[in-house]
Order: structure tokens, then C-alpha cells, then sequence
């Protein structure tokens, strides 16, 4: 008996030192021809989307994911996304994209917007969640904020009506917000979550954000089996910071999801590690969670030094769309797994390192 | 010698403990205690104040209620008339019918600057330290403009207005708080790189007035950005000028930041007039339970009061009614509920007139 017991203990030692690894191997059944690479459009992007980006293209590689890049150059300055550049997206239905800096005054109008526009990307999605390894002020937060990114505050229909005054026009639609509510059940219940808040301010804004509600509130009748609460933006906010735990499913139209989206990624790590992507009805476009349009400095860029785990974890995202979750949990369980050694942070998170040894080290990590 | 100097000592002695305050004739305050936990939290300012002896006396409205079309003739006139108010909450329906009477208040009066303190309290455990922010947003235009319409069924459009008169004049109002409360660094949050020409003349309205003042740092922040550093590192915001909207969010986060809605004075001030509530989420009048319990957080009107007070230029009793006030929230036995304590607002009201000296 006691000559057996050694090599279990063993074995048993041995399995528990990998813990983040499952023990017990998945079986995804996949149709015949499924393994054929598949073509996904790159835009890296301006600042420092290339150097990420250049870092999903190596994990890809030494995965031997079956997918193959066409990378285009655009940037943030330019007039619009180039005909080729939608041709491919179109095509391909598929996109992952680095940053695009957006000039801040009058001029050119924000290109990351005409992209969710001209594709019809209506639901944006940023999945915030404590990563083990990263210390935060904040505990146990698990939130999924999906806005609207088509309408509302964002239209970007201005005009000045005398000098001095500038009138802005906030849009909101009963088409948009049925399809936003959709989407947000329809999430909730694809990936078994408990609860989805509306988060709105129709007490002073009635008829704009009591349509957003309406909307939600039919929507959840449909799914009786998903809590649905409602609640004020300021106080949501403040709910964010103190309790964010009571949060699952937000589902939020455009300006109120834009900062939600951001004071939750902060309160969970910081922007550079929450993953996210925008969808649509035909396209997807994968990019760094919250913030997009933050392409960091001219020092991050020169020492190299900016934070590619969001959009590893993006590109494990878009993985899982195109059904190759295998792949996506390497990627997923190799960032996990760097993450929660805790050496290698870059210096939003505290620590030094550069882009190219945390890629190293996730490189090092894929089994 | 010393036969003399003891009755000028005594003369001393006896006119440093018995000042009188005749020189200050006491100030009518209009008084609204609202909805809600409203008439308790407004309670118990007048409690404080009486044991103060504070030279103000107050005209309480208490019909005034969240669900009314407009606040009534005599309590705008009564206002008019004493330049000051002091109100609870005042519950906004949600939906369509009512609009919101706090909005109706701020801007018939023209308040136009809402000042939220959020500041951290010693003893007072949060995750965040060295949390002092001062946010200063515009009340009357921007996205609360209220203007909206349904264009066809189905499509709802709403204004958000921007004009270069308000913004100069928040723009100024913030400087002047900042270079009179000797504060270093003001923030200008916006999201000028979307709404271009909105946002885009706030700025410029802040950047005119930042070239007059010199010694007051001045920075610019794009809102989402905003939010996540005041989440991580909220020690290097000081004073932060906003719009309506951005304003509202901010303010909101920076007070649960600092310890909860439920402790951080605020109010609205213009040119003529000046409202204090509660600082943050001035609409929330509390829920049934805690109504019932009576167990609602009286410190933020308490602290709103305190600033009343210096603003009608009663110094020595503000800074009376404060220390009492951070010395009961530092020895942490009287907490209320939306602190993790179970004390009633009469505990916590009592605890401060026993501290005040």
C-alpha cells in the first residue's frame, strides 16, 4: 500500500501546482473544414496600437491560430477609414484594431465612430473583472457594461446657432434602444448572467431616457428568468465606487455607458487590461475595452513600455467569435497565468517591464 | 502694580467669555425640508443650530413637495428676499409628466455654479485616501436644458445647449473660488474631441479666463479619462470645472469616493442667491425603510449649514458646527446606516450638540 502511495501523491502535487490549468480536458466538436484559417483585418492603428498589436500578431504565430492578418494602415488625422480598408472588413467580418487618436477641436470628426457607424457596430462591450495578481482597492467586481454606440449624445450633430451659442443634438430611438436592450438579454442569458441594470437619467430627461427605459423594460419581460433593475446615473455612480459587486449586466445608452464603462475598468485594473470589442449585426471589431480612443504618450511609446493585456485578451474575445475557443482559453489561461505570477506588470500597473517581455512572457506561458 | 493688574486681568478674562453677538442682527434663512428623509435631515439642522444660538432664524415652506408643477409664488419671493435657502430633497418623478423642481428652482433663481465638496473624513474608513475635490459644475444649461420632443413616434430628440455666456462665467466663478480658497490646479473636464463644437467652446471659455490667473495651474481632461483616474488616483484632482452633465456623474463618483453622497456638502450658488443641500445626488430623498427606521444621514446638511454660515459671514459658528461635526465622525460611535453603522439621525444629532463648545 505505502509503495503506492508515493507516486499519487505525487501526481496529485503535481496537479495542484498548475492550478489555473483545467484538469479535465474540454472536447469541442468542431464541423469538418472548420480548421481553415481564417482572414481577420488588423488596423493597427496610431501611438501605440502598432507595438500592440505587432504583440497579438506574435502570440498568433507561435499559436499557430488558424487566422491570417491583412493589416492596414490607417491613422487618426485621416479624412475617413479608406473604401479598402471597409471592402476588407466587410469581407472579412472580422476586425482587430489598435487605438485611433482622435484631434481634440473642430476638424476632423472621430474615426473610431465612423467605423461603428459605417458598420453598424450597435452594441459596444467592455467585460471588467479583477484579474488574481492584479491588487485593486476594489473586490469581486464582475461587470459587463454594453452601450449603445450609434446614437444618442454622440451623433455628432452640432451647429452654432449665433456666435457664443452651440446647440448639440442628443437622438434617441425606439429602433435603437430595442436592439441595445436585445442584445443586453440576449448576452445575459447566453453566458448565464443574474441580473441586468438599465442605467439612465429620466427624471430630468424624460422623454429621451424614459424611451431608453421603455424599451428595456419590454425586453425583460421577455426573459423571466433575468433579474432587470433600473437605475440613476449619478447614483449608479456612486454605487460603482463603493459597492460594486451588486453590478452584473449594464445596459446603458451612449455618453452614460462611455463613463460607466471607464470608472468600472479603473475600478478593476485599470484600462489597460479590460477587453472589449464592438458588434454588430454582420461585423465585429475588436480593440482595447474602454478608453479606444487613449493611445498613450509619446514616452510610453519611445520606451516601448505600453500594456498589450487588454488587447490579448480582446483577441481571445474574438477568438471565441469565431469559434476557435480552444485556442481562446490558451490565450486566455497564458495572460491569466503572467498576470498572476506578478513580474511582469508594465507601468500602468505599477511595475516596469516592456511590451516585448510581457509577450515573452506570455509566449512562454501557451501550452 | 499687581494690586492694578488683577482687576484688568478680570476685565480681560470676562470679555473673552462673554461676548455678546449684538453687532450681528440675526439673518432670516428660507427653509424647504422637501420629501422623503427631507423634514428629518432639516430637523435636525434646526436643532443644531438653536444650541449654537446661531443668529439665523429660518421661514420653513413645508408644503413644498417633489410631485408640485412649480414651486409656489411666496416661497421663490421669500427667497428673493433673503438671498438664502437651505432645503432637503425634493423627489423628481420618474418619466414623463412633472419636470424636476430641483432643476425649476436653480434655474429660476439663476444658480448657476453647483459646488460639491468631497472631502475625506478622518475616521471615516474608505478605500481611497487624501481624497479633496472640489467639483464646480454649470447648473442651467448643457444637457439638463430639459428641451426635448418626439420628432416622429419612435424618436426622441433632446438639446443640449452651450453658450459662451455660461461657460465664462462658471469658467470665472471657478478660478475665483480656487484663487479665494488658495487652491493650486484646476481641471476643465470635457469630451471636446466628440462634441467638437460644444464642448469645444466650454474650453475655450476656460482657457480665456486660466490666461488671467496665473499662479492657478490649468489642466484639461477628456470626461472618460477623468473618470478612470479619479477611480485610481484621485489624489491629483483639486478643483474640477464641468459641465452640466460630466458634472453631475462627477460629482456623484467623487463624493462615493470620499466616503458617500451622505457626508458631502454642497450647494448652488449665483450672482444674487445661494440654495444649500445636500452636496451630491440632491434629488435622492431616501427610501421608505430608512424614513420609518429614521435612521437617515443628517452630516451633509449639517456640513451644507456650516457652509451657510459662512456664506451669510458667521464664521466662528461655522467652524463651531464643523469641528463638532469631524469629531463625531472621527470617534466613530454614532454611524449611520449608509456607513455600515445602525445609529438614528437623533443619535448623531445629539452627539454633535454634546460636541460643540
Amino acid at each position: 500500500m505505502a509503495k503506492r502511495t508515493l507516486p499519487l501523491l505525487k501526481r496529485l502535487l503535481r496537479s495542484n501546482l498548475h492550478s489555473l490549468t483545467p484538469t479535465r480536458s474540454v472536447t469541442y466538436m468542431p464541423r469538418p473544414g472548420d480548421g481553415t484559417p481564417r482572414a481577420v483585418t488588423l488596423i493597427p492603428g496610431d501611438g501605440i496600437g502598432p507595438l500592440v498589436t505587432g504583440a497579438v500578431e506574435q502570440v498568433m504565430d507561435a499559436m499557430h491560430a488558424p487566422i491570417y492578418f491583412e493589416r492596414y494602415e490607417v491613422h487618426g488625422d485621416m479624412k475617413s477609414v479608406p473604401p479598402e480598408v471597409m471592402e476588407s472588413i466587410r469581407k472579412n467580418k472580422v476586425c482587430l484594431k489598435g487605438g485611433l487618436r482622435t484631434p481634440v477641436g473642430g476638424g476632423v470628426s472621430s474615426l473610431n465612430m465612423q467605423l461603428r457607424k459605417e458598420l453598424d457596430l450597435y452594441a459596444s462591450l467592455v467585460h471588467c473583472f479583477n484579474l488574481k495578481g492584479l491588487p485593486t482597492r476594489h473586490e469581486n467586481v464582475d461587470i459587463v457594461v454594453i452601450r449603445e454606440n450609434t446614437e444618442g449624445e454622440y451623433s455628432g450633430l452640432e451647429h452654432e446657432v449665433v456666435p457664443g451659442v452651440v446647440e448639440s443634438l442628443k437622438v434617441m430611438t425606439k429602433f435603437c434602444s430595442e436592439r441595445i436592450a436585445k442584445y443586453a438579454f440576449e448576452y445575459a442569458y447566453l453566458n448565464n448572467r443574474k441580473v441586468v441594470s438599465a442605467v439612465h437619467k429620466a427624471n430630468i430627461m424624460k422623454l429621451a431616457d424614459g424611451l431608453f427605459l421603455e424599451s428595456c423594460r419590454e425586453v425583460a419581460s421577455k426573459y423571466p428568468g433575468i433579474k432587470y433593475n433600473e437605475i440613476i446615473v449619478d447614483n449608479c455612480c456612486m454605487q460603482l465606487v463603493s459597492k460594486p459587486e451588486q453590478f452584473d449586466v449594464m445596459v446603458t445608452p451612449n455618453l452614460y455607458g462611455n463613463l460607466v464603462a471607464n470608472t468600472a475598468a479603473g475600478i478593476a485594473g485599470g484600462t489597460g487590461v479590460m477587453p472589449g470589442g464592438n458588434v454588430g449585426a454582420d461585423h465585429a471589431v475588436f480593440e482595447q475595452g474602454a478608453s479606444a480612443g487613449n493611445v498613450g504618450n509619446e514616452k510610453i511609446l519611445q520606451q516601448k513600455k505600453a500594456n498589450p493585456v487588454a488587447l490579448f485578451l480582446s483577441s481571445a474575445m474574438m477568438l471565441r467569435h469565431l469559434q476557435f475557443p480552444s485556442f481562446a482559453d490558451r490565450l486566455e489561461t497564458a495572460v491569466k497565468r503572467v498576470i498572476a505570477s506578478g513580474q511582469y506588470m508594465t507601468k500602468d500597473l505599477g511595475g516596469n517591464c516592456t511590451t516585448q517581455e510581457i509577450t515573452d512572457a506570455v509566449l512562454a506561458n501557451l501550452d | 502694580m499687581s494690586r492694578k493688574s488683577i482687576p484688568i486681568l478680570k476685565q480681560l478674562l470676562h470679555q473673552s467669555t462673554t461676548r455678546r453677538f449684538s453687532h450681528a442682527p440675526p439673518r432670516a434663512v428660507t427653509l424647504i425640508p422637501g420629501d422623503g428623509v427631507g423634514p428629518l435631515v432639516t430637523e435636525s439642522v434646526e436643532q443644531v443650530m438653536k444650541s449654537l444660538k446661531a443668529p439665523v432664524y429660518f421661514e420653513r415652506y413645508d408644503e413644498v413637495q417633489g410631485d408640485m408643477k412649480c414651486i409656489p409664488e411666496e416661497v421663490i419671493d421669500s427667497i428673493k428676499k433673503n438671498k438664502v435657502c437651505l432645503k432637503g430633497g425634493l423627489r423628481t418623478p420618474v418619466g414623463g409628466g412633472v419636470s424636476s423642481l430641483n432643476v425649476q428652482m436653480r434655474k429660476e433663481l439663476d444658480l448657476y455654479a453647483s459646488i460639491v465638496h468631497c472631502v475625506s473624513f478622518p475616521g471615516l474608513p474608505t478605500r481611497h485616501e487624501d481624497v479633496d475635490i472640489v467639483v464646480i459644475r454649470e447648473n442651467t444649461e448643457g444637457e439638463y436644458a430639459g428641451l426635448e420632443h418626439e420628432v416622429v413616434p419612435g424618436v426622441v430628440e433632446s438639446l443640449k445647449v452651450i453658450t459662451k455666456y455660461c461657460s465664462q462665467r462658471i469658467a470665472k466663478f471657478a478660478f475665483e473660488y480656487a484663487d479665494v480658497n488658495k487652491r493650486k490646479k484646476v481641471t476643465a473636464v470635457h469630451k471636446a474631441n466628440i462634441m467638437k463644437l460644444a464642448d469645444g467652446l466650454f474650453l475655450e471659455s476656460c482657457r480665456e479666463v486660466a490666461t488671467k490667473y496665473p499662479e492657478i495651474q490649468y489642466e484639461e481632461i477628456i470626461v472618460d479619462n477623468c473618470c478612470m483616474q479619479l477611480v485610481s488616483k484621485p489624489e491629483q484632482f483639486d478643483v474640477m470645472v464641468t459641465p452640466n452633465l460630466y458634472g453631475n456623474l462627477i460629482a456623484n463618483t467623487a463624493a462615493g469616493l470620499a466616503g458617500g453622497t451622505g457626508f458631502m456638502p454642497g450647494g448652488n450658488v449665483g450672482t444674487d442667491q445661494a440654495v444649500f443641500e445636500q452636496g451630491a445626488s440632491a434629488g435622492n430623498v431616501g427610501n421608505e425603510k430608512i424614513l420609518k427606521l429614521k435612521k437617515a444621514n443628517p452630516v451633509a446638511l449639517l456640513l451644507s449649514s456650516a457652509m451657510m454660515l459662512r456664506h451669510l459671514e458667521f464664521p466662528s459658528f461655522a467652524d463651531r458646527l464643523e469641528t463638532a461635526v469631524r469629531r463625531v465622525i472621527a470617534e466613530g460611535k454614532f454611524r449611520t446606516k449608509d456607513v455600515g453603522g445602525d445609529s438614528t439621525t437623533q443619535e448623531v444629532v445629539d452627539a454633535v450638540i454634546a460636541a460643540l463648545d
